[in-house]
């Protein structure tokens, strides 16, 4: 699409990309209707027709559901505390890779590096800004502040603690500090208010991250399993991912709300939102094991043959030389599958009731002073922009990972 | 050396070579056998224990673990098929299979069709058209399918469509309104008309297949689609005037309409829900499948003149779509276990049916079980054919 001509100007753009034959010339006139007319129609509803007062009257419900009151403050502490690791991974990793000579530092300056931190996160940040302006109590605002600051903090603190000089000892705590983090902040919420009440998007965001976290060494040890030279092995392991792979998650996740309890004992029966999570997990390790897989063949053979040369065990060829490798190649499918993971948390709200953003949104225009108005539109679309932006903004960020990796390329 | 062989043997004992045998826990014959029990032990302990708990909590609850519920009546009706109220269980999960089939082949077709020209459309030198495209393709793809099953139904059939006193009437051809959408149908369609189709597809193949070896004897073209397309409408249309088949009009008849054939808005909502989303996917895999497609072959079809619309059609595509058949395959598959949502907005597939016997008093575990073996089933089916389809397209090399 890029021309390579020696004129430009604007009357010669038009000529080559909108009028290039008759053909082309209807083409854009129809096109070009039809996208005046969406826009018209997306402004005017925006803008003009959107009655937004059932968002920001029902805001709350939306992004926490029932969420108890008294428990807010620790959702907030926990997003600082996020924010704070985020940022100080980020300069850690950072500093490791230009350490290591992998990232060039020269030629980014301050001005150029914020300029490429807004071109990745404006999307998410025009989000955020919307929802402030949404709120109508200060919390929010002060949470994100806090939040904006202690990740600024964490960055400019965390390539220091990535130095050699910290020896074995230091380097080793802080790499289980920034294991302990998320986990002791994941208990410090969870342990005052359980999740079983936790609704609206926070809770398809909830359980999105579980099911990753749990899937993911599940999804390695399936793929193994089904690559395995062991016949008994390889068969346990295709005959689970197929039959999982065959039938559809709505189905199984009607299944272990209606019958989990059945194969359990009656002490053991989890909550809804554990189901929930039982299912996802299992059900993303069977896809996640095929991504895994493709990632293992296309390791070359020489790498495995190399381990064995230096004489490394067979756990250290898989741990150190293969597994990386493999995983690293498949990153954007790996990814893509933890997009879907997350948009598929609306089923949970379809087949067990769980009170997600969907099930709001359906539910919300109900209510006494919504009744009969027909603003079922309005809270759709401000769901579909909600899971829409944290997609779009994931699937952005995987391609820029892809290119910094390097996949596919020598 | 070889002088000195002898004496080394004798100077080394029997015995020690024989001891020097590697033990058992390091061999790797008995590791690997030890390694698959261990594993096989532990699946088959999960499962008794699963199965274990199962048996005595249904025991305890006198809960049925068989199969005989299938003969209960079923005591719901379902919109749009004859079923009696006191049918069985059984001919209620066969209907709820037929109208999955239904909303799968009807979504593979038209899923398969947008998403083509989607994909198209996204490399189309035209900048409104692709970038319209690529706002398409990447506004669909990042929203849950669930949200436009809902919209579907909420916001275009009853937000948007009207009443059934102010319908639109497209012509005579069609009647949408917030009740469905009513549009021309054969009458007495049943496997009469399917046998003449069936006889039409075969007559169109065996046209093709003459088309392309007249074409590869003369060098005229073969247009062996247009031919095939020709083939398949005669057969058809002297078959159905053969038979005395008619097609009847939907009109409005009061607060319902009349003739033609009704697509419930259910229907409706879920097929325009799977096709949007699939088309999106689909979309995808045909520009990255046309851009696989090496950039030699489109500059050999402008170095013999064909226009933009032969090299596309006889040179890009047939390429493009022996990369795209595996993956669009997956799409397909994603597409009919997809369809299971239909069950949140009341369409009768084989979800909803398992889902309302259950609400009904069947064991569940059973019932989920056979819901899941049908879709298995289904896939299995589905991704022979794919298979088959792939092997054909798939170039043979030496």
């Amino acid at each position: 699409m890029s021309s390579a001509a020696h004129r430009s100007g604007p009357t010669i753009w038009v000529r080559r990309n909108l009028f290039r034959s008759p053909v082309d010339g209807a083409l854009t006139i129809v096109f070009g209707a039809i996208s005046l007319w969406l826009i018209y129609k997306t402004i005017s509803f925006v803008f003009v027709t959107g009655r937004w007062d059932i968002i920001r009257v029902n805001l709350r419900l939306m992004m926490l559901g029932r969420f108890p009151d008294a428990h807010v403050l620790r959702l907030a502490v926990t997003v600082v505390g996020l924010a704070a690791w985020g940022g100080f991974l980020a300069g850690f990793i950072h500093a490791r890779q230009v350490r290591s000579g992998r990232v060039s530092e020269d030629g980014q300056t301050t001005i150029g590096r914020v300029g490429g931190l807004v071109a990745r996160l404006w999307l998410p940040a025009l989000v955020v800004l919307l929802l402030l302006v949404l709120s109508s109590t200060p919390g929010p605002w002060i949470t994100v502040a806090i939040a904006t600051v202690a990740a600024l903090i964490g960055r400019a603190i965390g390539p220091f603690a990535g130095r050699p000089k910290l020896g074995p000892v230091g380097s080793g705590l802080v790499f289980v500090g920034i294991g302990a983090v998320p986990v002791g902040l994941y208990f410090y919420v969870v342990t005052a208010v359980g999740f079983d009440d936790w609704g609206g998007f926070l809770l398809n965001l909830f359980l999105a991250v579980c099911a990753i976290v749990l899937c993911f060494p599940l999804g390695v040890l399936l793929a193994l399993g089904r690559r395995s030279t062991l016949p008994l092995v390889r068969v346990v392991s295709t005959t689970y991912i197929e039959l999982v792979r065959g039938a559809p998650l709505f189905v199984l996740l009607l299944l272990a709300n209606s019958a989990l309890g059945f194969f359990v004992p009656n002490s053991l029966a989890p909550s809804t939102s554990t189901r929930a999570i039982i299912v996802f997990t299992l059900f993303t390790a069977a896809y996640m094991a095929e991504i895994i897989r493709g990632g293992l063949q296309s390791v070359p053979r020489g790498q495995i043959e190399a381990a064995k040369a230096v004489g490394l065990s067979p756990a250290r060829q898989m741990g150190y030389i293969v597994l990386p490798q493999a995983l690293r190649n498949v990153i954007p499918a790996q990814i893509g599958q933890l997009i879907s993971l997350f948009k598929d948390t609306t089923l949970a709200g379809i087949a067990m009731g769980l009170f997600e953003l969907l099930q709001v949104t359906t539910a919300v225009p109900a209510q006494e002073a919504f009744r009969g108005q027909g603003l079922i539109g309005e809270t759709i679309a401000f769901a579909a922009l909600m899971f829409w932006t944290v997609s779009y903004t994931m699937s952005r960020e995987s391609q820029r990972l892809e290119k910094r990796l390097g996949v596919g390329v020598r | 050396m070889d002088r000195r062989r002898p004496a080394l043997l004798a100077a080394v004992p029997l015995t020690a070579t024989l001891s020097t045998r590697t033990p058992l826990w390091r061999d790797v014959r008995v590791l690997k056998w030890v390694v698959q029990l261990v594993v096989v032990g532990l699946v088959v302990a999960l499962i008794i224990w699963l199965y274990g708990n199962y048996v005595d909590n249904t025991a305890e609850q006198n809960i049925p673990t068989d199969f005989g519920f299938l003969d209960n009546p079923a005591n719901f009706q379902i919109t749009g098929n004859e079923l009696s109220a006191n049918a069985a269980v059984r001919q209620a999960l066969y209907q709820g299979v037929l109208n999955t089939l239904r909303i799968s082949v009807a979504g593979i077709v038209a899923a398969t069709l947008l998403g083509t020209l989607v994909g198209i459309a996204r490399l189309s030198s035209n900048w409104i058209v692709s970038k319209l495209a690529t706002v398409y393709v990447e506004a669909v793809r990042n929203v849950p399918l669930a949200l436009f099953v809902l919209a579907g139904l909420l916001v275009v059939v009853l937000g948007v469509f009207p009443t059934i006193q102010e319908a639109w009437e497209l012509g005579g051809l069609a009647i949408i309104s917030n009740r469905g959408v009513a549009v021309p149908w054969f009458l007495g369609a049943g496997f009469g008309l399917l046998a003449i189709g069936a006889v039409g597809v075969v007559a169109a193949w065996l046209v093709a297949r003459w088309r392309s070896s007249v074409s590869d004897r003369t060098g005229a073209l073969p247009r062996s689609g247009l031919w095939a397309g020709g083939a398949f409408l005669v057969v058809f249309v002297v078959g159905w005037v053969a038979f005395g088949y008619e097609w009847t009009l939907p009109r409005l008849d009061g607060r319902r309409t009349a003739g033609g054939i009704r697509i419930d808005p259910s229907f409706f909502a879920l097929f325009f829900a799977l096709v949007i989303y699939t088309a999106s996917h689909i979309a995808e895999i045909v520009r990255g499948s046309i851009q696989a497609v090496d950039r030699g072959q489109g500059e050999a079809a402008d170095a013999v003149a064909l226009s933009g619309f032969q090299r596309m059609w006889y040179v890009i595509l047939p390429q493009a779509f022996r990369i795209a058949i595996p993956p669009v395959g997956n799409q397909y598959l994603n597409l009919i276990k997809n369809s299971s949502l239909g069950a949140a907005i009341g369409y009768y597939d084989i979800t909803l049916v398992a889902q309302t016997t259950v609400g009904n008093g069947s064991p569940a575990v059973p019932v989920f079980a056979l819901t899941m073996v049908l879709y298995i089933c289904i896939s299995l089916v589905t991704s022979v054919i794919v298979n088959i389809a792939n092997r054909r397209m798939a170039l043979v090399e030496r």
